[in-house]
């Protein structure tokens, strides 16, 4: 797989900016994790150390927390994160037809990433919009109502 | 401050921007500023007003007219109309005989809206708009007039229950934190909703986000906190930005901070972001995650009202259990309290979802019966179907059946019934459910989100899934119940938290109430609601079949051979009982066996 992997000086740089923002604290590390898992799409091991190293918090205890919370992830990810709400109220709706038109349109299975690094397709848990059901989000735009057949439109809006 | 003589609400839903809300907006602006009605008419952005399907739509007050699907090109005429005449133009106003697919419509009979008055009716991202409707006037009262005493007392008398669920009252929660030795103390909210399917604290936060900061800065000076955390899931970001927008705009004006209104009380919140963890929910857990660390429970007592957050005396309520804080200061204990039965005051929010005509929220006083919820303010059951159960509480509630239609609703009869009040989430099931694979459903979402610190919730819901999958897929074996019976009894005494205790709820209530339909599926190789694909077998009949062949070139298997205007066949063994043949029919000739 060609997905990106972030060289030291991004990984660098998003680790110091992310402690700047929210300080060097043990009681800040998750909003650390999160704004660096934000600005390169997972959290390098590199980034761990780092954080480690300013945090004076073992590796251990760091990735135990990066890989205890879904939305953190310690594997590279593509350009576009697609979420997709598994739960009952959208699946009910036709969601499942969706997730269908979604695998099939980018050739993905869940928590797998486009060989072009452009995609990363994962599942959500409720995202409590579900009187819009079925719902996708990719990056940070919400997506409701959405039928199999808008799938490649809302696609195509992603470079 | 400006005064205008009307105020045009355009909800900016995700519905909505899709269909133009923004394009709306402003073309309402430019059209005002041509018409020079701009210092008159407020054009203000807002959350789902209720018609999002036939969206965009808006609100116009005074008047309280919804208009839905304007396009820009209708602007000229409609501000021509509406807003230079004075007239209400019909024809875009929302039918009022079409109940649309609605969050939150305009209240039936049965409801009353304490928590959500304001959801729909404000701009939610102007705290001068939640103040015209008495906002922080409770908190204006509780720093002049009363007693950290008196301020628990009333919550006390007014009969609050903890509205994330589990229903323990609110005012000794307050009493134990407040008189838990310590200087250090803080409040916390828990924003963590994430039953599947509940979305009232949601609504709540991106509706009406300063009730449930009033209701914090009452609870903090109550117990003498100065410090508090809302703790938000990141599967709402919406929520959080209007937090953090409302929590400024506070600040502003001298609400939050140092020396509130200038009464020497000091106070000041922070949102906390979770990271997608279910058990973040349980409040041990979501004070772990506050820490910075993993989000797994630790046994009680000590209970969080003596050591909490930093291990410092903490009081954790529920989004629903604050935003009803400032109504009760205002209103008074006994207001609260004339809402409910004896055991359970006041009002409750649900998420309606299932085979239900109208789904969305309502917010019901407690004591009301699960026929006038499920037929009054629910319409009833979609398709003029059967009721068959209601799953209440979420993945830790249970399933009740038709006799319990009368039951009311509160929190001691719902657990006599095998359930739990849980924090709202309600989906009603119809005939054609099988309550097996209902079971199924939620166990594999608590076994999925088991944080895994406890053996006999990480094994335990892991096992009970294996058995009700081979249950359902044909392979149910005698003593299977019997099993089931001693697993669930076995997790619930032995969890550590409400997770695992609450786990086996949906297995013990469907064992309960449909014990024959496990009993069919196990020793008769039959699912009685023909859901469970291993157990149906799809059939065509031959008087209602044309030969037409569509059935058997849809057929993704070839399962289906028939000749052109003979009976078609299905091969019971190919196919894969996928259902196209079934949908695809225009003859109602292929059925379920």
């Amino acid at each position: 797989m060609s997905v990106e992997t972030k060289s030291s000086e991004k990984i660098l740089e998003a680790v110091n900016a992310a402690i700047e923002k929210f300080g060097a604290k043990q009681e800040e590390l998750i909003p650390i994790l999160n704004e660096v898992n934000r600005q390169l799409g997972y959290i390098p091991t590199e980034a761990m150390e780092e954080i480690s190293r300013r945090l004076k918090e073992p590796k251990s205890s760091l990735f135990g927390v990066a890989s205890f919370y879904h939305m953190l992830s310690t594997k590279p990810r593509g350009r576009h994160v697609i979420q997709f709400c598994e739960s009952a109220p959208c699946h009910v709706v036709g969601g499942r037809e969706v997730f269908e038109a979604l695998k099939e349109e980018l050739g993905l299975e869940p928590n797998e990433t486009s060989p072009d690094g452009k995609w990363t397709l994962i599942t959500t848990s409720c995202l409590g919009v579900c009187s819009v059901g079925p719902v996708i989000v990719i990056d940070e735009d919400i997506y409701g109502n959405v039928d199999a057949r808008k799938v490649p439109e809302i696609l195509a809006r992603y470079e | 401050m400006k005064y205008y003589r009307s105020h045009v609400l355009v909800c900016v839903d995700p519905e909505c921007l899709q269909k133009g809300a923004h394009e709306l907006v402003d073309a309402l602006q430019d059209e005002l500023v041509a018409t020079g009605l701009i210092d008159e008419v407020q054009v203000l952005e807002t959350s789902r007003i209720g018609g999002c399907s036939l969206g965009p739509e808006m609100m116009v007050y005074p008047e309280g007219v919804h208009y839905v699907g304007v396009t820009p090109d209708d602007v000229p005429y409609l501000v021509e109309e509406h807003f230079l005449k004075g007239r209400v133009v019909n024809k875009f106003q929302m039918p009022t005989t079409k109940v649309v697919d609605e969050e939150l419509g305009a209240p039936t009979q049965k409801e009353v809206r304490i928590v959500l008055r304001n959801c729909g009716k404000i701009d939610p991202e102007n705290i001068e708009d939640y103040i015209a409707e008495d906002g922080y006037q409770a908190l204006a009262k509780v720093l002049t007039e009363m007693t950290p005493e008196e301020v628990i007392d009333t919550v006390l008398k007014s009969g609050l229950r903890g509205r994330g669920g589990a229903g323990f009252p609110t005012g000794k929660k307050w009493q134990f934190t407040r008189q838990a030795p310590g200087d250090i103390k803080y409040v916390v909210c828990n924003a963590d909703e994430g039953d599947p399917g509940a979305f009232m604290n949601r609504r709540v936060l991106e509706g009406d986000p300063h009730s449930v900061i009033e209701g914090m800065i009452i609870a903090a000076y109550a117990i003498g906190a100065h410090q508090g955390y809302i703790y938000c899931r990141a599967e709402y970001p919406v929520a959080v930005s209007t937090l953090n927008i409302a929590i400024q705009q506070a600040r502003n004006l001298g609400l939050l901070g140092k020396d509130i209104l200038g009464s020497g009380f000091d106070f000041d919140l922070e949102v906390r972001m979770g990271a997608g963890a279910f058990v973040c929910g349980e409040e041990t857990a979501l004070i772990a995650s506050i820490e910075g660390r993993r989000g797994e429970p630790r046994p009680r007592p000590p209970f969080p009202a003596v050591q909490g957050l930093w291990n410092k005396p903490t009081n954790v309520n529920n989004v629903e259990t604050y935003a009803n804080i400032p109504q009760i200061i205002l209103k008074g204990a006994e207001w609260y309290a004339s809402y409910g039965t004896e055991k359970s005051k006041g009002t409750k929010t649900f998420a309606l979802a299932g085979d239900l005509n109208h789904t969305g929220l309502i917010e019901v006083p407690l004591g009301i019966t699960l026929r006038e919820i499920i037929y009054d303010v629910g319409g009833g059951i979609k398709d003029g179907k059967a009721f068959k159960a209601v799953q209440i509480g979420g993945p830790m509630g249970g399933c009740v059946p038709a006799e319990y239609l009368d039951l009311p609703l509160d929190y001691e009869s719902l657990a006599q019934a095998g359930t739990i009040m849980g924090s709202g989430g309600m989906i009603v099931l119809d005939e054609d459910t099988c309550m097996v694979d209902v079971a199924r459903y939620f166990m594999d979402f608590t076994q999925d989100e088991s944080c895994g610190k406890c053996t006999p919730c990480r094994v335990g819901t892991r096992r009970i899934l294996e058995i009700l999958t081979r249950i359902c897929d044909g392979k149910g074996q005698d003593g299977d119940i019997e099993l089931l019976e001693n697993l669930c009894q076995e997790i619930r005494t032995n969890s550590l938290c409400g997770l695992g205790q609450g786990a086996p709820n949906p297995v013990v209530s469907t064992l309960r109430y449909f014990r024959d339909e496990y009993e069919a599926h196990i020793y008769e190789k039959r699912c009685p609601a023909k859901v469970c694909r291993a157990l149906i077998r799809y059939e065509i009949l031959p008087d209602a079949c044309t030969g037409c062949t569509v059935c058997a070139r849809n057929c993704p298997v070839n399962a289906i051979s028939g000749e052109r205007r003979q009976t078609h066949v299905i091969d019971p063994d190919t196919c894969i009982r996928c259902g196209i043949c079934m949908q695809v029919c225009n003859f109602n000739a292929v059925v379920i066996e």
